[in-house]
């Protein structure tokens, strides 16, 4: 045995997960009716790890004819899909589910090499929840009169969803497991910068024995998304996405007969009062902030402190942050991983410049950051106001503001002084402070205590620039239905 | 030495605690680190026995074990210490002359603590007397509990004042305190009081040592050392029998206190079967297979 030195400083070894057992193609078709197929447009796209800048695969691109034959598998589907017995329904649903499960360690690694978030976060939060919705949705399909008394619910026939890149198969999760189970049928695209767990998730469809077209995913860029938008036997849009996409969805369908459901952006607000447990709500803006990379729409990145306890919270926030673990997403020990892409690695970078060119105070840890790859290390903003460009635009990394105040209706005054409308927390020991606060706080999720919780039983969703509808719970059945009487 | 005032202590919300300390437990320690960690978890054991049963023959037996942990593996650490009764301080001094390794010696009515002041000081003058270099207090978790913190805060420095330059240990009861605010407050107690150490427990109530009482009381030493400059070591005893687990400790110490703290100095595990289950793991790192304990002594 190698002598060992107990006097020096003791330090994780690398603990890379294996990719051994994953199983990738060079080349992704489009899953079309049951099967893969090529695409009309003879386009393929690389798909990279944002960690290395290395091809992973190549991935076709959905032109606008392809789009139409997705379109027109799913309707064709639409025809005796709906008309199976809700108990078998409820069956295909379910086995979907227990595969997710069974795979969720391929499902895990694929998703944290191909989107560069932590495999602690792919393997604990991602995949696990993503299987739940399965689950709870699966559970809705034979009980939807009982959801809805006195009304008969009706599918709505062929949707189109279209998802982001932050959670790729959680997002895939939460549009098609309530589409399937209120019986209608899908076309769904991933983000192009993660489309492989997405083509593995159809693999896994075609293994279930799910009738053919009832789910098709077609993979590409905004031209896709914006085909699958316009076209018109789609009867359905579920868009999650940025804001400023939403708006033009929105516009594109104005005056056409088409439900919509928008999850946008947001500027959540964490609000930490003096009277908190002050060393668990510095976990908390840790890990409303820094969880995926802050690639969360429902992030808490406006911080605000009561001024009281201003000063201990941010000496234990720098501190803290300075112990996070960047690298590696792969690694078992990573606590933050790659930024999912060149672009929004740019994008981020501009908003840390406008930062310092208004006058905040910047703080960012001494961290060593990996050579290749798309990096970007824990960010605070001290000394922001309201005006600032970065306290009142998203910008989806790991990028804090933080503001102090003096009384409760300040802080929900300034909380709500944004066009967003997703999220926010509140930490207090009083549990009254948290009745008045989400009362008065203009956000789809309320966090008391705690950040970024998630279950497919709660419904998720914006106000204002925020979003329309809600995705989750029994609220998250309604947007795929009509209520007849 | 004052009391401080208590109605300053942070507040402990239960359900972050125990977050957090899941998070440490996910942390993966292998190779390189769990070599040099398991080295590091040996070279914290209070190795100990506190039993009625107790006898001369029975320390001595701790002791040669606590000198040979395992003599086919080479480079081993010695244990920190040997954690004794009062009346086996002298046994365990002299079969440990000649090394490095400290005798421990509970004490003031240990465990219950249900007794009178001069009993306790003649207790600890006593296992002093005897050659202890540690003694491992209990605090009056009773008067604790009705409020009496001025009670609480002259018994601990009383205490400290009889051990001379013997190292104090404060042992908290935490299974006993039965909230992690209370946790805190009494780790502030006996931090102000003049421990050097602060300890979870006696291992005679459960639970005894857990990751979140643990959490809690590191939190309280690294503001404590923030205010006053003065580095507090910790002892959670009881209950961490396992390699693994002690790995997690480890974790949990330095990503809360840091580097400075990750010695035999400032942190301490009190166990017993703890150092055959290291060795098995050190076994298994070198021939690559598992032992049965068997092959581990057992003193």
């Amino acid at each position: 045995m190698s002598k060992v030195d107990i006097n020096k400083s003791w330090n994780y070894a690398a603990a890379p997960e294996s990719t051994a057992h994953i199983q990738l193609k060079k080349k992704y078709d489009l899953f079309i009716g049951g099967d893969f197929v090529k695409p009309l447009s003879k386009k393929y796209f690389d798909t990279v790890n944002p960690a290395n800048g290395e091809q992973i695969a190549k991935v076709a691109e959905a032109n606008k004819q392809d789009v139409d034959r997705a379109v027109k598998a799913a309707r064709k589907a639409f025809k005796s899909w709906p008309k199976l017995s809700v108990k078998e329904r409820g069956k295909y649903i379910f086995r979907i589910a227990r595969m997710m499960q069974e795979r969720a360690r391929e499902f895990a690694v694929i998703e944290s090499l191909d989107g560069g978030k932590p495999i602690r976060e792919s393997r604990d939060i991602d995949i696990p929840l993503a299987a739940n919705h399965f689950f709870y949705y699966a559970g809705w399909s034979d009980k939807l009169e009982y959801a809805f008394p006195n009304r008969i619910p009706k599918p709505l026939g062929v949707a189109g969803q279209i998802i982001p890149w932050n959670f790729p198969l959680l997002m895939a999760a939460w549009k098609i497991a309530p589409a399937l189970a209120t019986g209608n049928t899908v076309v769904m695209k991933p983000a192009e910068t993660t489309s492989l767990t997405a083509l593995k998730l159809a693999e896994l469809i075609q293994d279930s024995g799910l009738p053919k077209g009832v789910v098709n995913i077609i993979t590409g860029a905004g031209e896709t998304g914006a085909a699958i938008v316009r076209h018109p036997d789609v009867d359905k849009i579920a868009f999650t996405g940025s804001t400023e996409v939403g708006k033009l969805i929105e516009k594109s369908l104005a005056g056409i007969e088409k439900k919509t459901t928008l999850e946008l952006g947001g500027k959540g607000a964490n609000i930490i009062f003096e009277d908190a447990a002050i060393e668990q709500a510095v976990e908390g803006i840790v890990n409303a902030i820094f969880f995926n990379q802050g690639h969360v729409c429902c992030a808490g990145s406006r911080l605000f402190v009561q001024a009281s306890v201003a000063d201990v919270v941010i000496e234990k926030l720098k501190e803290r942050i300075s112990t996070l673990i960047i690298g590696d997403p792969l690694d078992k020990n990573t606590d933050i991983g790659a930024i999912n892409s060149t672009e929004q690695l740019a994008t981020i970078e501009k908003y840390i410049a406008i930062g310092k060119k208004e006058g905040a105070d910047i703080y960012q840890p001494k961290s060593q950051l990996p050579k290749k790859g798309n990096w970007c290390p824990p960010t605070l903003f001290l000394n922001v106001s309201q005006s600032h460009t970065i306290v009142q635009e998203e910008i989806f990394g790991p990028v804090l503001t933080i503001q102090t105040f003096r009384t409760i209706d300040e802080v929900i005054e300034k909380a709500n002084n944004t066009p967003f409308g997703l999220s926010a927390g509140v930490w207090t020991e009083r549990g009254s402070k948290i009745f008045k606060l989400s009362q008065k706080l203009k956000a789809g999720v309320i966090w008391a205590n705690t950040f970024n919780k998630f279950d497919p039983a709660s419904p998720f969703g914006g106000y204002k620039e925020s979003g329309i509808g809600r995705e989750g719970g029994l609220h998250g059945l309604k947007p795929y239905l009509k209520l007849e009487s | 030495m004052t009391l401080p005032d208590l109605s300053k202590t942070p507040k402990i919300d239960k359900v972050g605690v125990h977050e957090r300390t899941n998070r440490f437990c996910t942390r993966s320690i292998k190779t390189s680190a769990k070599q040099m960690g398991l080295h590091l978890a040996l070279s914290m054991i209070d190795l100990t026995t506190l039993e009625g049963r107790d006898t001369s023959e029975k320390v001595k037996q701790l002791c040669y074990k606590a000198r040979h942990l395992d003599d086919s593996i080479q480079g081993l650490p010695n244990v920190a210490a040997v954690c004794v009764y009062p009346t086996l301080v002298g046994v365990a001094k002299k079969e440990l002359i000649g090394s490095d390794i400290k005798v421990a010696s509970v004490a003031t009515a240990f465990p219950s603590g249900q007794s009178t002041l001069e009993v306790k000081l003649n207790d600890t003058r006593y296992a002093i007397a005897e050659g202890a270099d540690e003694v491992d207090m209990v605090i009056s978790r009773g008067k604790f509990l009705q409020g009496e913190y001025n009670f609480v805060f002259d018994e601990i420095a009383a205490v400290k004042q009889a051990c001379g330059k013997a190292h104090l240990k404060v042992i908290l009861e935490t299974g006993e305190l039965d909230t992690l605010d209370n946790v805190r407050k009494a780790s502030d107690i006996a931090m102000h009081s003049g421990a050097n150490f602060i300890k979870t427990s006696t291992g005679k109530i459960s639970p005894a040592a857990t990751m979140p009482v643990v959490f809690v009381m590191l939190n309280a030493i690294k503001d404590f050392y923030k205010e006053t400059g003065i580095k507090i070591g910790m002892k959670p005893a009881g209950g961490i029998s396992t390699a693994k687990k002690s790995l997690q400790y480890l974790v949990m110490l330095k990503e809360t206190l840091g580097d400075e703290w990750m010695n035999k100095d400032l942190f301490r595990f009190g166990a017993s079967s703890l150092a055959n289950d290291i060795l098995m793991q050190l076994k298994k790192q070198e021939t690559g297979i598992y032992q049965s304990l068997d092959y581990f002594s057992k003193d």
